[in-house]
């Protein structure tokens, strides 16, 4: 087996990550950059996994273990609060059909609920 | 914990948790992708929060160890605070919650740093002799911690405290706990920044080096921290937008280091997307206001005031003309196109609804009325299609500067409300204006201009706005929403 180097393989993907991210972004028109601002903003919440990673290993002592539960607090509410607060923003750019739309639009916050938790 | 019944061989296998990971942060830029269309992105943001579903359900089967019972708590408390803040919180309050929940990112990304500091004592950083054997990935074992994840891991949390502080001063400023004015040290501002800064990244290096202190991994903290509070406290209010996106690029950066730090490439890829989506955005924002982003940093509109005087004292020639709501619903009643241009007065009055019932009022009597958008109305770019599609504008009547601009010049009446430095014409004329430059709505190029306004307050640059005082234009003075249901009123009576 080929074992590259951890820290040049993640260099490589930081580097492309960003030119992913430059390419994808630079196409949002101007009227979405606050859903977008705020949808990147649910993104980054993704730190919540490095709290779930580092809490189970060995050597956590108890004040390390209620930073990491703040850190996943941090985490979490980041993550759901950003993603609910995008999906508040953009339902509102729905055009809306008068009568039909109100009930797909109910299910669909269900939905949220459904991948939220 | 190997009795839990998820957690079987298959489900631990590395290769199959990196491919959840791809597959996870293959939907984040497919969310990101849907998020650039009106019709895409309610499901790109879906999509989004499903490839989180999915990193965090792999990195929940990654683990090995227990502690369920910690990772609950926590998951518990952030959603008992983060879908009540998210599903209460007012169109007109987002910027602040934005500014909010990126906070609470950038001080997980702290607090993960600082608890790996702890947990990894007197290993961290004392490999300093081994840069080059850094560079095989088999160094990590026997509980050294190779330099660069040190190196990163104290970047985090230089990035993430500044994140943290500077995003909950914005959240202050925003929701006007403190004062929106700049407050700093004048002209010693920029070396108490450069100070801090310096004695933060001396603590890192410091640490990376080896030093074991953790008195010294909190003094890391407390400068990042007031760093955080230094940069952003002198800022003023209008370029707390450009700020917040900023320090969002900055939490993402902070987590792809957070990233590299753990060796998990769903943190890197999506911190890192952040940062540069963050990056552009912070870019399209000052562009849009002519503020250039080491100027907002050095200080805001800091230097505003001497240049206020100079701007205004030669406009007060003209007078002002204020007009009644009887009076504007005549001439709104009589025009052929009306186009309304909506600024932040009219976010905070709450006043959208009340305005889509005036558009409603007028278009019953075949007045075609449409809406001018500045890039930065509102208070981010875009905020002010949130308000208004949430009154239910139709999408196709909001229209961006570049198609509203032509336009005035066959339009009969432009309706300003609670908009100020986006149509002022000195950013056109007068070139020692401070927004001399910045693009505007060339509101004045309409036959007349109605501005609904509280007072003749200058906005938030400070400035005069030389609109006010030209011929065709009337002022009606009062809060937005009284006044744009006082003509709708008026209207309906005519």
């Amino acid at each position: 087996m080929i074992v590259a180097s951890t820290l040049t393989t993640n260099l490589s993907i930081l580097v492309l990550a960003g030119f992913i991210g430059f390419v994808v972004i630079s196409k949002v028109p101007n009227t979405l950059h606050t859903p977008l601002m705020s949808g990147t903003n649910a993104i980054h919440g993704i730190v919540l996994l490095g709290g779930l990673l580092i809490v189970g290993l060995s050597g956590n002592g108890t004040f390390n273990k209620v930073i990491l539960v703040i850190a996943i607090a941090f985490g979490t509410i980041n993550v759901v609060g950003g993603f609910l607060v995008t999906d508040r923003m953009l339902e509102m750019f729905k055009s809306k059909p008068k009568q039909g739309g109100e009930d797909a639009a109910g299910k669909g916050e269900h939905d949220g609920k459904g991948t939220g938790s | 914990m190997n009795g839990l019944p998820l957690a079987t061989s298959f489900l631990q296998n590395q290769s199959f948790l990196d491919v959840l990971y791809i597959i996870a942060f293959g939907l984040f830029i497919q969310g990101l992708r849907g998020l650039s269309g009106p019709t895409t992105a309610v499901r790109g943001n879906r999509i989004a929060a499903v490839g989180m579903a999915i990193a965090v359900i792999a990195t929940l089967l990654n683990r090995n160890e227990g502690n369920w019972g910690l990772i609950a708590l926590g998951i518990a408390i952030g959603t008992a605070v983060g879908v009540p803040a998210a599903r209460q919180v007012k169109m007109t309050a987002m910027p602040q919650m934005v500014a909010l929940f990126n906070g609470v990112g950038g001080g997980a990304v702290f607090l993960i740093s600082w608890s790996e500091f702890r947990r990894y004592g007197s290993t961290y950083g004392s490999h300093f002799v081994q840069v080059n054997s850094a560079f095989s990935a088999v160094n990590f074992h026997v509980g050294g911690v190779p330099t660069y994840v040190a190196i990163f891991s104290v970047f985090a949390a230089i990035v993430g405290s500044v994140s943290f502080w500077g995003s909950n001063i914005a959240f202050g400023k925003l929701q006007e706990i403190i004062p929106g004015r700049p407050i700093s040290f004048g002209s010693a501002q920029q070396i108490v920044n450069l100070v801090l800064l310096i004695l933060a990244l001396a603590a890192g290096v410091d640490l990376v080096a080896g030093a074991h202190s953790e008195l010294l991994f909190i003094g890391m903290l407390v400068c990042a921290a007031l760093l955080g509070n230094a940069v952003v406290l002198p800022i003023g209010g209008a370029d707390m937008p450009v700020v917040i996106s900023m320090l969002n690029a900055f939490t993402g950066l902070s987590a792809a280091a957070t990233g590299i730090a753990l060796n998990n490439p769903a943190l890197i890829v999506a911190g890192m997307i952040v940062g540069a989506s963050g990056s552009i955005l912070t870019n399209l924002m000052a562009t849009a206001m002519n503020r250039s982003i080491p100027a907002i940093v050095a200080g805001g509109f800091g230097g505003g005031g001497a240049v206020e005087g100079a701007s205004g004292a030669g406009e007060h020639a003209g007078t002002v003309r204020s007009t009644t709501a009887a009076d504007a619903a005549i001439q709104l009643a009589y025009a052929n196109r009306v186009v309304i241009v909506p600024g932040y007065g009219m976010a905070v009055a709450q006043a959208q609804h009340a305005v889509r019932e005036l558009t409603k009022e007028l278009e019953k009597r075949q007045v075609e009325v449409s809406y001018a958008i500045h890039p930065v109305a509102g208070r981010m770019p875009g905020h002010m299609n949130v308000l208004l599609a949430e009154a239910d504008v139709p999408y196709d009547q909001l229209k961006e500067m570049d198609d509203a601009n032509p336009e005035f010049g066959r339009t009969d009446v432009s309706l300003v409300i609670g908009a100020n430095d986006v149509t002022n014409p000195a950013a056109k004329n007068n070139p020692s204006s401070p927004i001399y430059g910045m693009p505007i709505l060339e509101v004045s190029n309409s036959h007349s201009v109605i501005v609904i306004k509280r007072s003749m307050n200058p906005g938030f640059a400070g400035i005069e706005n030389e609109l006010y005082y030209e011929p065709e234009t009337t002022m009606l003075f009062g809060d937005a929403k009284a006044a744009v249901s006082e003509i709708t009123a008026e209207l309906a009576q005519l």
